[in-house]
């Protein structure tokens, strides 16, 4: 379809200065948090209305032009890559809070607002938004919502899913529903735990309805140091054995500790092989309490360092050492690439000895970040996307981490989302009738495919061509299809 | 031949379906058209390790050998399940989709669910999610089985995340009226106390508070009111709907799931649950105005009556999600085979008697 005809429609319901379709306007919106994946949309629409998004979605519907929705662009699994002959969708102007109600403890907010601006909005309160992905102060609640984001604090929170109240969407033919209430739950199908993780692909959100907590009396923060990689993971089980779920738990190994000292001066120990941060928060009471057993389960566990943040100022600062792993890998190396699987805690001496046998075969240096509570994986693959060989081999090396992931019993993604990036792996992870009914549930909500087409589900041909499914029982699905 | 198989075969050969676990909650959701079969027979704990607060096991798996294991390991559900008798099973718990007190602090049914296996409706044997906190590849299809009553597929294994056993439990009694008690609830609620349970009933507030001792005494003290004696079999009782208080002959028993700040005067609840989120009220045989009173509250009512007649006795849905209801069990179930008659189907008929 022609650019122009495309922009005419679009701007019979949009004022068309929010519609761009000129190259200097669409570039800047080429990709998402994942740079590795670019593609320039035909159009770019910036709506600030309800109206104007139903427009754009009947308009697209009706000319079978792809819709692709982006909130603040911060994804790491390239889920609001453009598509080259559709929409991109806009929503970062769509960043009002509507409502606080400080009894019912929700507020109510529009897709565009960022993660981190709803707790400064109720910080007064004595309240905050519990999901906190490290890219917080930027990356907003309707992307959040597509990705079930979670965050160093979900193994005691949990993740969006379980944070969200209700949300407003619309669906492809521009028609508006609220799935989700004020209520804890709803009569009918789960249609909020489908709709949250589901990538925009099977609706564009519009308003969301999210609990807040109250804020804890007092977090402390314990620091410690090991120098063996086992015995970092093994004190995770161990304070969760004596039946303390720390708000929360989180692991480096030594080349993360070593970029992000570098970095941000956080005071942490650059001779060791693994360092872990546990967090304990509630009353003051309990802080207490609990940080004294967490102390003396480290130290059993074989802790060569234990440190106690001292004050609120110095607790910020060991956070700020973590949250800041990605920019500070970032300056020891022209690219990195973040993966993102979840694997059943126990295996992670495994999983960590397997990626450095990788990381030699690839001669690609890799640096690990974990969010050890819950077992989910970063591990950040260095590399120079300069040369076409190292992206690559960088895309090989995370692919096989995926795999691993899967071969454990875990999952290629805990948290990013599938995406583009993650689609190959998908077919390792599901089989060809899983992934045929992920399609079937996709097409419940968007018959014709227009939402976010290509991405989060692969097609089944894709999988044979990829070379790499699911083996159920012994048996190849589809023998029908031709292989490579 | 193995049962998986069977409804596998029968489900491929376009024969309807019907399942149920313990048939401890048959009376709810709909009556099924066609003649069910157990889950219990497809039984045993597949997989738990207490330190991956994860546990996985086959759908005919009773609650009670799953909760009786995870004590032996000091662990426990956190969204406390009702048991509606000794035969109850974790598919039947998930199936329904139903939490007991502690759900307002730590969860749902649905919350916990980690990963389920499933036979859809095309006899297709599948799995979703996994057996880790974390995890969004695919759409949450683990999430959408919770509280489906088995139409979107006949779970076979569920996996779900589990908890250690606070160190203390205490509860506070505070006697005063329902709206006194909504009242304390949105000042304590703002304040980061551990309570894991908060229900009126009998002109009296119960808060249960639980975690690491010291931070329960130090509650404890701020909140007031008495220790309740006997705690455990008080909130047992409220968990498993059997206090003497639910039962009342000659009228229906109600949930109305609402906003927890509801003001009280809305509804005429004689218990409210989940810090005024659950309410329960009695209405004469045959009266479906809860849904009415309830929908006009943005919430939903579920009959819990064992002798109604007719309906599902669950919310009629609004059109538009209605018809995204339907969609989604097509999606599953594309020709309409399992557990013909609940939940969805006679939406319409209870609708009518409104």
């Amino acid at each position: 379809m022609e650019t122009g005809q495309l922009v005419a429609a679009l701007a019979a319901g949009v004022q068309s200065e929010r519609v761009l379709f000129r190259e200097q306007d669409t570039a800047p919106y080429e990709c998402d948090g994942l740079t590795m994946y670019k593609a320039k949309p035909k159009v770019v629409v910036l709506p600030e209305t309800r109206d104007e998004v139903c427009h754009v979605l009947r308009t697209c519907k009706s000319l079978g032009v792809p819709v692709v929705a982006r909130g603040a662009g911060t994804g790491l699994s390239g889920g609001a890559l453009p598509h080259v002959d559709g929409v991109l969708l806009v929503m970062s102007k769509f960043s009002k809070i509507l409502e606080i109600d400080e009894d019912a403890r929700i507020a109510r907010v529009e897709p565009g607002v960022r993660n981190l601006a709803i707790s400064e909005a109720v910080s007064h309160l004595d309240l905050y938004y519990a999901p906190d992905p490290s890219s917080q102060i930027a990356c907003s609640i309707g992307g959040n919502i597509a990705e079930n984001s979670g965050g160093v604090h979900c193994l005691k929170y949990g993740l969006t899913v379980h944070n969200v109240l209700s949300v407003t969407i619309a669906l492809d033919d521009g028609s508006i529903v609220t799935v989700g209430s004020d209520a804890l739950d709803s009569p009918g199908y789960d249609l909020l735990a489908l709709t949250i993780g589901s990538e925009g692909l099977l609706a564009v959100v519009l308003e969301i309805t999210v609990r807040l907590l109250p804020k804890p009396e007092e977090m402390r923060v314990v620091m410690a140091a090991f120098d063996d990689v086992t015995k970092a993971g093994d004190s995770v089980g161990n304070i969760i054995a004596a039946g303390i779920i720390p708000a929360g738990l989180e692991m480096m190994d030594g080349p993360a500790v070593a970029a992000v000292e570098d970095f941000v001066k956080a005071g942490y120990p650059l001779d060791a092989e693994a360092m872990l941060l546990c967090e304990v928060d509630g009353t003051k009471a309990e802080v207490a309490d609990e940080l004294g057993r967490v102390e003396a389960i480290l130290k059993e566990s074989g802790a060569t360092m234990l440190r106690i943040a001292s004050n609120e100022e110095e607790r910020l600062l060991f956070w700020k050492g973590r949250k800041s792993a990605f920019p500070a890998v970032g300056r020891i190396s022209p690219d990195y690439y973040c993966m993102d699987g979840t694997i059943p805690r126990k295996h992670l001496s495994l999983v960590l000895r397997r990626m450095r046998e990788m990381s030699e075969r690839y001669g690609l240096r890799c640096a690990n970040v974990f969010h050890a509570g819950d077992g989910n994986l970063h591990p950040l693959i260095l590399f120079d996307a300069n040369n076409p060989a190292e992206v690559k081999r960088a895309e090989g090396f995370g692919a096989e981490i995926l795999e691993l992931s899967v071969e454990v019993g875990g999952t290629i993604t805990g948290e990013h989302g599938v995406g583009v990036e993650k689609i190959n792996e998908m077919c390792v992870q599901f089989s060809s009738d899983e992934l045929a009914q992920f399609h079937s549930m996709k097409a419940a909500f968007d018959p014709t495919g227009i939402l976010n087409p290509g991405k989060a589900v692969p097609t089944l041909s894709r999988c044979a061509e990829f070379g790499k499914m699911h083996i159920h029982h012994g048996q190849m699905p589809h023998p029908e299809l031709e292989r490579f | 031949m193995p049962l998986v198989d069977t409804l596998c075969e029968r489900l491929t050969a376009r024969e309807p379906v019907a399942v149920i676990g313990g048939n401890t909650k048959s009376f709810l959701a709909g009556r099924l058209t066609d003649e069910p079969v157990s889950m219990r027979d497809h039984a045993g704990i597949v997989n738990y390790e207490p330190t991956e607060l994860v546990l996985t096991a086959k759908s005919g798996t009773t609650l009670h050998e799953i909760e009786s294991c995870l004590r032996d390991a000091r662990q426990m559900l956190p969204f406390e399940p009702p048991r509606l008798g000794e035969s109850s099973t974790i598919g039947g718990v998930m199936a329904s989709g139903l939490s007991g007190p502690r759900r307002m602090h730590l969860g749902s049914a649905r919350d916990c669910v980690l990963g389920v296996r499933l036979i859809n409706g095309l006899g297709q044997h599948l799995k979703f999610g996994g057996e880790v906190m974390k995890n969004v590849a695919g759409y949450d299809l683990s999430r959408v089985s919770v509280g489906a009553f088995g139409t979107l597929g006949v779970l076979t294994e569920i996996s779900v995340k589990v908890l250690p056993i606070p160190e203390k439990e205490q509860t506070q009694k505070l006697e005063c009226s329902q709206a006194e008690a909504l009242e304390t609830l949105i000042r304590i609620g703002r304040r980061p106390y551990p309570v894991s349970a908060a229900s009126w009933i009998n002109q009296a507030l119960y808060i249960r508070l639980s975690g690491a001792a010291s931070g329960v005494e130090s509650a404890a003290a701020e909140i007031g009111g008495e220790v309740l004696n006997a705690a455990d079999q008080f909130w047992s009782e409220l968990r498993d709907i059997s206090a003497q208080e639910f039962k009342s002959p000659g009228r229906w028993l109600w949930r109305i799931s609402v906003a927890p700040s509801t003001p009280t005067d809305a509804l005429d609840a004689f218990c409210f649950d989940w810090a005024g989120g659950q309410r329960w009220i009695t209405a004469p045989p045959n009266d479906y105005s809860p849904f009415e009173r309830a929908s006009r509250l943005g919430g939903h009512a579920i009959c819990f009556d064992r002798h109604r007649g007719v309906g599902t006795g669950m919310q009629p849905l609004e059109p538009e999600i209605l018809r995204l209801n339907r969609r989604v069990k097509e999606a599953m179930d594309p020709h309409g085979l399992i557990n013909r008659g609940r939940l969805l189907e006679e939406a319409t008929h209870a609708n009518e008697s409104c």
